[in-house]
């Protein structure tokens, strides 16, 4: 898949190729330890610099919703419904 | 405020829906999404904790196109959380740009379905918010109707890649639905019909 930056793609490709193993043999299995730690790195250092440079927010994309009360809830059912 | 709910069950166990969540994209019918980045993952108690950006298209109805000067892609932020133990991924979904037009919130649980180990029940929930006065009627309904569309082609999407990886328990009949895919296993089918009956039986087909 396409990188947002033409710039990071071979650095995706590695670490998707490390993660995609590691998820499914490791993670899944009990294996705790990021063994792709040093492709993300290198891939988070090229992404950040793409993201400012296509003038996206950053900020409001590191911004934690995601098991925080910002959350949107399950609206209550309907009566009659 | 418009919400949509629903729920899809994959004949597929958890860890293989889970393994190939990541690796979705591209496929037939994901020609909307055009980046996907991760920016940031780690594992915390014992989860893994991810955050991806993704972009996509934004096609608007003529009517909805003077709100949005120029042609921008919509940027979209995916938060997840996967509990191996628990045996849950989580993912929560929402644009970061455009939202002065429509707000989409997307949250799904992928989780075993409890009566079948081998398969896997999504449960998704949307939201669909827009504050332009006089509109927002009009593209709330807009928004849920592509929200809709597109969430049958993410569900579409992941069983392609799913099928492509995995052979299913079963194949079940709603993937007559993935003609190529379909084709693609009858000529297996064959293939393995013909090794076992001799080659006789495949010419009198």
């Amino acid at each position: 898949m396409n990188s947002i930056s033409q710039e990071c793609q071979q650095l995706k490709n590695d670490y998707d190729h490390c993660f995609n193993k590691w998820f499914r043999d490791k993670f899944l299995r009990g294996v705790k330890e990021d063994e792709c730690k040093e492709l993300f790195k290198a891939y988070q250092v090229c992404v950040k610099k793409g993201i400012r440079e296509k003038g996206i927010n950053l900020e409001e994309v590191e911004r934690n919703i995601l098991g925080t009360e910002h959350e949107k809830t399950t609206p209550p059912p309907k009566d009659g419904h | 405020m418009k919400y949509y709910s629903a729920l899809n069950v994959f004949k597929f166990s958890w860890d293989q829906v889970t393994s190939t969540y990541w690796s979705r994209y591209p496929n037939p019918f994901s020609k909307h999404v055009l980046s996907e980045d991760v920016v940031e993952r780690e594992v915390k108690d014992g989860c893994l904790w991810s955050r991806r950006l993704i972009t996509k298209t934004n096609k608007l109805p003529k009517w909805g196109a003077r709100f949005v000067p120029g042609s921008k892609s919509a940027c979209i932020v995916e938060e997840s959380v996967v509990d191996p133990v628990k045996k849950t991924l989580t993912t929560y979904t929402r644009n970061i740009n455009l939202t002065r037009i429509m707000v989409v919130v997307e949250k799904c649980v992928y989780r075993p379905c409890k009566d079948d180990r081998h398969a896997t029940e999504c449960t998704k929930e949307a939201w669909v918010d827009s504050s332009i006065y006089g509109f927002s009627r009009a593209i709330q309904a807009f928004g849920l109707d592509r929200f809709r569309k597109n969430a049958t082609r993410a569900t579409k999407g992941l069983e392609y890649i799913l099928l492509k990886t995995y052979e299913p328990e079963s194949l079940p009949e709603h993937m007559s639905l993935l003609g190529n895919i379909n084709k693609e296993l009858k000529e297996k089918a064959q293939k393995q019909a013909a090794r076992t009956l001799g080659k006789g039986a495949v010419i009198a087909n």
